[in-house]
């Protein structure tokens, strides 16, 4: 739109791009970081989490020769960290997600400062996810039966059950997620390949921009499949973690068996995801100065609405859940949600006249994070404030795993009958497995960083002035901008 | 080696503009000469650009809608055939029959969109006629900066009103810069 022509528009936007960069500062400013010489830093961080994640790959394999043994769970606690981390790793691929569809879907121009990055994080989230359903299996070289393939005596797997959905909506999410990433990438591994000085680097931009030559008859097809894919984007993000909160909702289990989870499943994935991509962005930002102008601090004090929304909607959730307990009559929820989850020592507790909970600490280490320290979002100023914006989202962070730590195990701890009921205590194979997928995400962040635009050059410089066809540049005639074959 | 070494053929005559704005001008132009075989190159989709190319609305999205079918039909198929009709499995003494068919929506949901999402990519590189290793464009060298602030015309040779001396003085007339003969 040509925000000249109304005065209303142009007083109240501030440019996306700050500084009034150019198309070829865009260029020359993303394709460095992956031209030059790898910096110091990237060795130092890179030579911490690569160890981690190896580590990581250590417990796992020491998981898979042992057997699930080595971990803590035992009846009723069946799930604990395990799908704990699935759950969160997963959710935390959502924010990628409705980055790269549903603010495109919606046309929100700041989302090309962030896309390219936060879809990566995406699908490094979603491989973190996806190691920990396959390794609780136990015998993983079973695995594949979780595949509708009838190669063993007949047996196919159980269409009706919400754990197959959650195969195929978490694998098509990967899969798709996968092919919106690097469609987008195209236009940007053509320039790179225009601009390679070695020759090893010029093969391998050319294999991979295939043959991309930003031919507008091109350009027309690539809209549309963008759009498309963002279209699909959208209700696919959506599904994945109402498919994966069924696994719970279709149970019996009291704390689990709420219809409220789908939308508070994907609302807390969304609120998860943006404290990952801040958390990446802020440090990223840092290391790499000449991205200021690009991802501008009004692109973190959106991100922080956003959080500041989804934290809230979070809090409303739970708040909803006590309500239905109390409404719904039920004395297993009931119990669920007093005893197991709410009841501290110190106040509820015994104001209540109810033992405390074995685990009231997370529920409140979980409130505390993610209902609690998002408010402070309220205010522009810590909005602005880096150091705020980021202590606040390390909390996030946490709480997010604690929301799903306090789902999984605080309802299979103590359910229906007391002489079944087991206090949980994670292993050092399970914290070690956990502490590894951190490793391995940020290890192939890093990677990414070092060797993939990070940054969608081609649709960032969308949304630079200069690249309106109407744009009549400051100082310039009208009329010269509008007819240039007149002179 | 014989002797008579060949022309290599002309792929094309080629401008480059200073900006989107005078690429977009210059392409309703040659639009409104008649020309048939010809493109714009530029580093990011110009709005409103096939207007001026006189390009209508990308038909992609026909294909997607045949692969989304087909995923649909192919998860109604892979669900109900062994759940309903062949292996019926009981499991925790629930119903097998027609009424449980809901269950199924999840995955007919997944796979309509995974298929919908590889006839997305595929129909965009069979369209865009991609992936290919090199281009006649390819071979200007100023044509690489077409993915940092180039802006590009070119009308191919093949095309019925190409004349090298006419077609290159109406580039220059409407603002070409640097028009230049592309070999094959």
């Amino acid at each position: 739109m040509d925000t000249s022509l109304d005065p209303q528009l142009a007083v109240t936007k501030t440019p996306l791009v700050a500084n009034s960069r150019s198309l070829d500062w865009v260029t020359e400013k993303v394709s460095t970081i992956v031209e030059s010489r790898t910096p110091f830093w990237w060795w130092v961080a890179f030579l911490i989490t690569s160890p981690i994640a190896l580590f990581g790959l250590c417990c796992i394999a020491y998981q898979i020769s042992t057997g699930v043994g080595v971990w803590g769970e035992n009846h009723p606690v069946g799930w604990a960290w395990d799908i704990t981390n699935f759950v969160f790793w997963i959710g935390i691929g959502h924010a990628g997600t409705l980055i790269s569809a549903i603010l495109f879907l919606t046309r929100q121009k700041w989302r090309t400062s962030i896309n390219r990055a936060s879809e990566a994080m995406t699908l490094f989230a979603v491989i973190c996810a996806g190691i920990f359903p396959g390794i609780h299996v136990g015998r993983v070289w079973m695995a594949w039966f979780l595949a509708p393939v009838p190669w063993y005596e007949g047996v196919w797997p159980n269409f009706r059950s919400p754990l197959l959905w959650d195969v195929f909506a978490v694998s098509t999410y990967f899969t798709v997620s996968v092919l919106f990433w690097y469609t987008g990438l195209v236009p940007d591994l053509a320039t790179l390949r225009d601009r390679a000085t070695s020759r090893v680097k010029k093969f391998f931009f050319t294999v991979f921009a295939l043959g991309w030559r930003g031919s507008n008859r091109n350009w027309r097809h690539y809209e549309m499949a963008y759009l498309i894919l963002a279209g699909i984007s959208t209700p696919l993000v959506l599904s994945v973690h109402s498919v994966v909160s069924f696994d719970f909702a279709t149970s019996v289990i009291p704390g689990w068996h709420t219809t409220i989870f789908p939308p508070y499943f994907v609302a807390g994935a969304i609120f998860g995801g943006f404290a990952m991509v801040l958390t990446i962005l802020i440090p990223a930002r840092l290391l790499y100065p000449q991205l200021k102008d690009l991802i501008t601090p009004q692109h973190i004090d959106r991100m922080c609405k956003i959080i500041l929304l989804t934290g809230s909607i979070v809090g409303y959730a739970y708040a909803m859940e006590f309500f239905i307990a109390w409404y719904g009559g039920n004395p297993y929820e009931q119990w669920a949600f007093l005893r197991n989850r709410l009841a501290d020592p110190y106040l509820i507790g015994p104001a209540l006249h109810i033992t405390p909970a074995p685990y009231w600490w997370a529920y409140w280490c979980m409130i505390t994070c993610n209902v609690i320290s998002p408010q402070f979002f309220w205010s522009k100023k810590n909005r602005y404030n880096l150091w705020v914006v980021f202590i606040i989202v390390m909390f996030v962070n946490a709480g997010m795993w604690f929301e799903r730590f306090v789902i999984i195990v605080t309802s299979l701890a103590n359910d229906f009958m007391p002489s079944m009921w087991h206090i949980y205590h994670p292993t050092w194979v399970e914290v070690g497995t956990f502490v590894g997928t951190f490793g391995i995400f940020l290890s192939l962040f890093l990677l990414f960083m070092r060797y993939l635009p990070m940054i969608a050059m081609s649709e960032i410089k969308i949304v630079l002035p200069e690249s309106d066809p109407h744009y009549v540049a400051p100082g310039a005639h009208g009329d010269e901008a509008h007819n240039p074959a007149h002179h | 080696m014989i002797a008579t070494e060949e022309q290599p053929k002309v792929y094309a005559l080629a401008a480059e503009f200073p900006s989107a704005s005078a690429l977009y001008h210059a392409a309703e132009q040659i639009r409104d000469a008649g020309f048939k075989r010809w493109d714009v190159f530029t580093p990011y989709p110009v709005h409103g650009m096939d207007k001026a190319m006189g390009l209508g609305k990308s038909w992609l999205s026909a294909v997607v809608l045949f692969g989304g079918i087909s995923g649909l039909l192919t998860a109604v198929v892979l669900e109900s055939y062994p759940s309903l009709i062949e292996y019926q499995t009981v499991v925790h003494g629930k119903p097998t029959d027609w009424a449980t068919v809901p269950a199924f929506v999840p995955i007919f949901f997944e796979l309509t969109v995974l298929f919908s999402a590889f006839a997305t990519v595929i129909a965009l590189m069979v369209m865009s006629q991609l992936p290919r290793w090199n281009h006649p464009m390819f071979n200007w060298e100023r044509f690489s900066r077409v993915g940092d602030n180039g802006f590009f015309l070119a009308i191919e040779a093949r095309d019925p009103k190409f004349s090298e001396e006419k077609t290159r003085s109406l580039l220059e007339s409407i603002g070409g810069h640097h028009v230049t003969l592309i070999h094959d």
